[in-house]
């Protein structure tokens, strides 16, 4: 299988004041197309970071990252939100709903700044809407929805573009155990039956079981990097 | 882009109807600034046209000249002070200058007039006919004299509204009467339309005209015959106005025996150059009017960004959620602009009405007059847009660059 992220030798080092931060040190990755990846590690180990130059939102300072065979590292701003908008769906822990504004139009969100019509916007986004259960919710605003339930209309607008890609950074840091059952279901299904590779940030070990592959960082590198549930063996390191 | 353009516009009244209160307050400063600019300036349109009106009152493309002042053993008698204009020098422009259409003379003494019981001190003006057509008055009742009343000297009169009605009964029909000028019966054959202010802000129609002979011979008791007090000569066409003026100058010049190096003993004003001083002044007011209201719009404008910086900080998490899924500098720099043209141009239509009632108010309460133009209405329009491009565009930008990692993190 075609490998859908390749990182080669990562690095980002940022700058606080007089004190250097080395957050990536030399990061090399490869995930395939319909994985699901949990990342874990304690905090300041880079993950976030990683996750940030995963998903196109920030730049690494050297080193390369292909997404689909695209070297991103190269990109402007348009077209990185060219990319996130076409191929990145993003969960975020405090889930990032547009205030007062209704499920159907936070779903609708990406499809707006795609110039989408509106008809097929209302159209997909119910649809989206549809597959994380909230059919007849369309007109709720944030605030008039529960944890899980704003959860999942991230979701829906995270998927309404059909993303190859589906980051999730902490989805259930914010939920019960409950709703975190449910969203974590649901990820599940959308990589199982959808084949969407999803990547996810963690520090629960729990949620991390439903991933297939854990990888753990430390100090901007990979410490562990294993498949739990395949029996399929690790890629070798790149040729 | 245009369904982006117009969605972006309907979340963009969606958001600031969320706070109303705020957009509105932020929409005064516009209001307020609009609504001044445009009665500010439909005043000065006003004044502009009322004080054009009294220049046209004054006929139509009239030249005056008036006798210079007169100086006797080194004491300087004032303008008019000196009789050195006289009917033969009307009568010689008239054969000199083919370019005027007519050529009048007149002068004038207040004099009391009695009609029965009643009595009125006012200007008696001895005319040749032409002047009436120079200076174009024109008959409410009766009609002018004529070249063969001056010939005879008849007793004649022509009374402007102003006499009308100070000395006769409101329904008495003045033509046919007969008057008393410094007790002279004097027969009324014509009533006068009124003309209102003059450009000097004096009752044109407080005025009483007869035969230029009648008034010499019978009236005034002139020391010198054929003396006037004034010639007024008028045009074809407006451009003849100033070379005729020229020419006018040239010929009295000769007729008066000047030297060259003499200065005139006379003077020449034509109606353009009074038309000019008077609209110049008109036309400061209407400057500082603008200018006073300008500021004000200016004030409302930095209501605008400073209401959207606010609201950029306010939606940093907005803007970055925005970005992460897909949205570029240019959709984020059109959703700001958008919002603060949006209140811009409400405001500016608000505006606009406001400026409109203003007038209203102002020519109902004051008396002044006021002219809405349709340029004035469109001209606001435009620059309210203007406006909210203006202060919209540096929080607009702001927005846009925001680095979406940080953006996503603020709380």
């Amino acid at each position: 299988m075609a490998a859908l992220i390749r990182c080669e030798d990562l690095w980002k080092i940022y700058r606080l004041g007089d004190v250097e931060v080395q957050a990536l040190r030399g990061l090399n990755l490869s995930i395939d197309s319909g994985e699901f990846v949990a990342v874990m590690g304690a905090s300041g180990s880079g993950k976030s970071t990683l996750m940030n130059i995963l998903g196109c939102l920030d730049q690494p300072t050297t080193g390369r990252y292909w997404l689909n065979d695209v070297d991103a590292a190269g990109l402007r701003a348009d077209q990185l939100a060219d990319i996130r908008n076409r191929q990145i769906g993003f969960v975020f822990q405090n889930f990032n709903l547009i205030p007062r504004t209704s499920a159907l139009e936070n779903a609708q969100l990406p499809l707006f700044y795609r110039g989408v019509s509106l008809r097929e916007q209302r159209v997909l986004a119910t649809e989206a809407l549809c597959r994380v259960g909230l059919q007849g919710r369309e007109g709720h605003y944030p605030t008039q929805l529960s944890g899980g339930q704003q959860q999942r209309v991230a979701i829906a607008r995270a998927l309404v573009t059909a993303p190859s890609l589906l980051l999730a950074d902490e989805p259930t840091g914010n939920l019960d155990t409950e709703s975190s059952r449910e969203i974590m279901t649901i990820l599940d299904q959308l990589n199982k039956e959808q084949g969407i590779t999803i990547i996810l940030v963690t520090h629960e070990t729990d949620i991390a079981a439903y991933a297939e592959r854990e990888i753990v960082m430390k100090d901007g590198r990979i410490l562990t990097d294993r498949h739990t549930k395949s029996t399929v063996p690790l890629s070798g390191p790149e040729a | 882009m245009p369904a982006f353009v117009l969605l972006t516009v309907l979340t963009a009244i969606r958001i600031l109807s969320r706070n109303r209160l705020r957009a509105g307050l932020t929409m005064l400063g516009i209001v307020i600034g609009v609504g001044a600019v445009i009665a500010m300036v439909s005043i000065g349109e006003g004044a502009k046209a009322a004080v054009a009106k009294r220049v046209a009152s004054m006929g139509t493309n009239v030249i005056m000249v008036l006798p210079g002042s007169m100086t006797a053993s080194g004491v300087r008698g004032g303008q008019g002070g000196a009789v050195t204009l006289t009917i033969s020098d009307g009568m010689e422009l008239k054969k000199r200058i083919p370019m005027l259409s007519e050529v009048g003379w007149g002068k004038r003494d207040t004099m009391q007039i009695i009609n029965g019981n009643k009595n009125w001190s006012g200007l008696v003006n001895g005319i040749s006919p032409s002047y009436l057509t120079i200076r174009d008055w024109s008959f409410s009742s009766g009609g002018a004299f004529t070249q063969q009343d001056v010939d005879t000297a008849d007793r004649v009169a022509l009374l402007g509204q102003t006499v009308v009605e100070n000395l006769f009964d409101v329904g008495e029909e003045p033509v046919g009467a007969i008057i008393r000028i410094k007790n002279v019966p004097f027969r009324v054959i014509g009533v006068l339309s009124p003309k209102g202010q003059s450009s000097q802000g004096s009752d044109q129609d407080d005025i009483i005209f007869i035969p230029f002979s009648t008034a010499e011979r019978k009236v005034f008791g002139t020391q010198f015959l054929g003396s006037v007090g004034a010639l007024f000569a008028s045009t074809e066409r407006l451009e003849d106005l100033t070379p005729a003026a020229a020419q006018i100058r040239d010929v009295i010049r000769a007729r008066h025996r000047l030297q060259p190096d003499q200065e005139d003993d006379f003077t020449i004003r034509t109606q353009v150059d009074i038309g000019k001083v008077q609209e110049s002044t008109s036309e400061t007011l209407t400057v500082m009017l603008f200018a006073i209201a300008s500021v004000s719009l200016l004030v409302g404008g930095i209501g605008i960004m400073n209401i959207l910086l606010v609201s950029v900080t306010e939606r940093t998490r907005e803007i970055g959620v925005r970005m992460a899924v897909g949205a570029k500098r240019r959709h984020i720099v059109m959703q700001f602009l958008i919002e603060a043209v949006t209140l811009s141009v409400v405001g500016g239509c608000l505006g606009i009405l406001v400026g409109i009632l203003g007038a209203r108010v102002t020519t109902a309460i004051a008396g002044w007059p006021t002219i809405i133009s349709a340029e004035t209405v469109m001209a606001a329009f435009v620059f309210s847009i203007a406006v909210g491009l203006f202060f919209g565009l540096y929080p607009a930008n702001k927005a846009s660059r925001l680095n979406p990692i940080d953006a996503l993190r603020y709380e």
